[in-house]
C-alpha cells in the first residue's frame, strides 16, 4: 500500500518536474520570439503619423491601451486603429496625411480622450503638436519649382507663413523668372498634413513624416563657434589658425 | 458496455427530458445573451451612433463618464514604467473590483469574445468525436501570465498587445479585423486538433489572472447536493475545467463541495446538464467555506 503510493508520488513528481520544466522552455521560447516582434515595432514607420500629443515611439507603445477613444473622439475620422497588417504596431492609433489630415482642433478631442496618457494632456495648444515635420520630398517635380504659381501647399497651411513660407529662388529653366519654393519651418510645422492631403500631384511632392526620420541631430560633442563666442563673449580660438590650403590640382591662388 | 453508453449519451439529454429545455439551457442561453449585449452595447456607438460605451475591452468608456480598463492591461504599462494617468487606474480599479467580487472568471465565460470560440471548438470535438490531444501542463497559463507582466519591463513596450487575441477580436469587430480573424481561427483549430480546452484552459493569461481574482471572490460554484450523484458524467463533458469536479464532486475526505475557485469559470453549464441539479451558485464570504462533512450543507437545506 505504501509502496505503490510512493511510486504513484514518483510520477506525479516526475510528471511535474518534465511539467515544468517543459513549461519554462516554451515560455522561454515564446517571449524571445515576442522580444523580436517588440524590438521590430519600435521602428516608426514613415506612412503611418502618430495623433497629436504622442509620446515618443517607445514611451508611446508603454502607454496606449489600444482602446480607441481618440478614434471615436476625432470629429474629421482621421485616426485609426492599426489591423495586424497596418504598417505600425496592431491596435494603436495612426493616421495617413495624403488621405484624411489632422485638422488640428482647438479642443484636441483625442488628447482628451486618451485615458493612459499616451497622448500628453500637457498639450493644450494644438499649434505645439509635433506629429512630424513637412518635407518636401521632391524638388524636381514639385509645380511651384518648375516655376508654376501652385503654392497650394503653402495657402492649406494651418499655420500659413509660419510654419510654411515661400522663397524666392530662380527658376531653374528660364533663368529669369522666379520659382517660389515651398518652404518648411521644422520647428513650427504641426506635422498635421494638409499639405501633403493637397498636394496636387499624383503622388505627393511634400510629405510629413516622423520627427525621427525627418529631424537631424548634431553630434553631442559638436560646438557652433558663433554660439560658444556668445555665451563667453569672446571668440574661443584667440586667433585665425593657419590651415594649409587644399586647393584642386593646378590651380592657384 | 459502459464505453459506449458513454459515447451515445448526450450530455443535458436526460436533464431536458425531465426537467425541460429552458432548465438544461438557461445558463447556456443566459450567457451567450450576456456576451452578445455587451459586444451589441460597444456595437451601438460604429453601428448606429449612439453612444453608450465607447473603446473596447481593453478600454473604454461608459455613458461619457465612467472608466473602465483591463486591470492586466494596466499592469502591464506600470511594468513598462509608464506613469499611467488617473483616469485609466481608476478604470483599471473599477473593473478588477467588478470582477472580484462577480467571480473572477466569470468574465471569461460571460464576456470574453474567444469563449464562444472555444466552446465551438469543445462541441465540434465532442460532435466528430476527436479524442487525440495534446496534453499541456496546468501551470502554462502562470508562466504566459509571468511571461505577459516580465517582458514589459525587459522591452519598454507592452508586448503582449501585439498578440492578445481576446483584444484582436473586439478591437476586430469594433474598428476593424483586417487579418485579425487568422489568429482567432488558428486558436478554434488549435483547440479543435492539437490540445483538447487548450487555449481558455491552459494557455490563457488573462483567465489565469482574472482566475487570481476569483480566488477570494464570494461568487462560486458548489457541488451542493453532490451526494444526488449519480455518475452519469455530463458535467465532466462540459466543464471547460473538468478536472475541478472530482475533489468537489467525489471527495477522498470531507472537502468542501465548493469548485476551485481558481480555475472555476462560473459558467453554469454544469448546472443546465445535471439531471440531478447537483449544482448552485453560492455567495460564500472569502474564508468562510472551510472543508466539511460531506453532505452538511444539503442536510441543511
Ligand atoms: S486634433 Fe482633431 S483632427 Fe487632429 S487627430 Fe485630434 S481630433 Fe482628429
Ligand atoms: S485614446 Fe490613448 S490609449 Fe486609447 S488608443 Fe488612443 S492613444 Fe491609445
Ligand atoms: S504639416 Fe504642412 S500644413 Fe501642417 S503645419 Fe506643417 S507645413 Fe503646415
Ligand atoms: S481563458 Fe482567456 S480567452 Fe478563455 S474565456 Fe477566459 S479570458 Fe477569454
Amino acid at each position: 500500500m505504501n509502496k505503490t503510493n510512493d511510486k504513484g508520488k514518483a510520477i506525479t513528481r516526475r510528471r511535474f518536474l518534465t511539467d515544468t520544466a517543459q513549461a519554462a522552455c516554451a515560455t522561454g521560447l515564446l517571449g524571445l520570439g515576442l522580444t523580436f516582434i517588440a524590438e521590430k515595432s519600435k521602428v516608426h514607420a514613415a506612412e503611418a503619423m502618430r495623433p497629436p500629443g504622442a509620446l515618443p515611439e517607445q514611451g508611446f507603445l508603454a502607454a496606449c491601451l489600444r482602446c480607441g477613444l481618440c478614434v471615436r473622439d476625432c470629429p474629421w475620422d482621421t485616426l485609426k486603429l492599426a489591423k495586424p497588417e497596418d504598417p505600425v504596431a496592431s491596435g494603436t492609433p495612426y493616421f495617413e496625411a495624403r488621405s484624411v489630415p489632422c485638422e488640428m482642433c482647438e479642443d484636441i478631442p483625442c488628447v482628451k480622450a486618451c485615458p493612459s496618457g499616451a497622448l500628453n494632456p500637457a498639450l493644450e495648444d494644438i499649434n505645439n503638436a509635433r506629429m512630424g515635420v513637412a518635407v518636401l520630398t521632391d524638388r524636381e517635380n514639385c509645380l511651384s519649382l518648375q516655376g508654376l504659381r501652385c503654392e497650394v501647399c503653402y495657402r492649406v497651411c494651418p499655420l500659413i507663413d509660419e510654419a510654411i513660407t515661400l522663397k524666392r529662388t530662380r527658376n531653374k529653366r528660364t533663368q529669369v523668372h522666379t520659382a517660389f519654393e515651398p518652404y518648411v519651418n521644422p520647428d513650427i510645422c504641426t506635422g498635421c498634413g494638409k499639405c501633403e492631403e493637397a498636394c496636387v500631384l499624383e503622388e505627393t511632392a511634400i510629405r510629413v513624416l516622423p520627427q525621427e526620420l525627418a529631424v537631424g541631430q548634431l553630434g553631442k560633442h559638436y560646438r557652433l563657434g558663433w554660439e560658444e563666442e556668445e555665451k563667453a563673449g569672446k571668440a574661443l580660438v584667440p586667433d585665425l589658425l593657419n590651415l594649409p590650403d587644399r586647393l584642386p590640382e593646378g590651380t592657384k591662388l | 458496455m459502459k464505453a459506449s453508453q458513454k459515447a451515445e449519451r448526450t450530455p443535458g439529454q436526460e436533464t431536458t427530458e425531465t426537467l425541460g429545455w429552458w432548465t438544461a439551457h438557461k445558463f447556456l442561453i443566459l450567457r451567450r445573451l450576456s456576451q452578445i449585449s455587451v459586444l451589441g452595447l460597444f456595437l451601438l456607438t460604429p453601428v448606429v451612433g449612439i453612444r453608450v460605451i465607447d473603446g473596447n475591452l481593453s478600454s473604454s468608456r461608459l455613458l461619457n463618464t465612467v472608466p473602465m480598463t483591463d486591470p492586466l492591461l494596466a499592469l502591464q504599462t506600470l511594468a513598462a514604467f509608464h506613469p499611467l494617468e488617473l483616469t485609466a487606474v481608476l478604470g483599471a480599479l473599477l473593473v478588477g473590483g467588478f470582477y472580484l467580487l462577480l467571480g473572477g472568471r466569470v468574465f471569461c465565460s460571460w464576456v470574453c469574445p474567444i469563449n464562444p470560440v472555444t466552446d465551438l471548438a469543445g462541441s465540434f470535438r465532442r460532435l466528430f468525436k476527436i479524442r487525440s490531444s495534446y496534453r499541456l501542463s496546468r501551470s502554462a497559463r502562470y508562466w504566459l501570465l509571468a511571461l505577459v507582466l516580465v517582458l514589459p519591463t525587459v522591452t519598454g513596450v507592452l508586448v503582449w498587445e501585439f498578440i492578445n487575441p481576446i483584444a484582436l477580436a473586439y478591437r476586430g469587430i469594433l474598428f476593424g479585423m483586417g487579418t485579425g480573424w487568422i489568429l482567432i481561427l488558428a486558436i478554434f483549430l488549435f483547440d479543435l486538433i492539437v490540445s483538447q480546452r487548450g487555449w481558455c484552459g491552459h494557455l490563457c493569461p488573462l483567465g489565469a489572472f482574472y482566475g487570481i481574482t476569483g480566488k477570494i471572490s464570494p461568487v462560486q460554484m458548489s457541488a451542493a447536493r453532490r451526494d444526488k450523484c449519480n455518475d452519469c458524467m455530463d458535467c465532466y463533458a462540459v466543464c471547460p475545467e473538468p478536472h475541478i469536479l472530482p475533489p468537489a464532486l467525489k471527495p477522498s475526505k470531507n472537502k468542501s463541495p465548493v469548485l476551485k475557485p481558481l480555475d472555476c469559470t462560473r459558467c453554469g453549464r454544469c448546472i443546465d446538464v445535471c439531471a440531478q441539479q447537483v449544482f448552485e451558485y453560492q455567495i460564500n464570504m472569502p474564508g468562510t467555506v472551510k472543508d466539511q462533512p460531506d453532505t452538511q450543507r444539503s442536510l441543511a437545506k
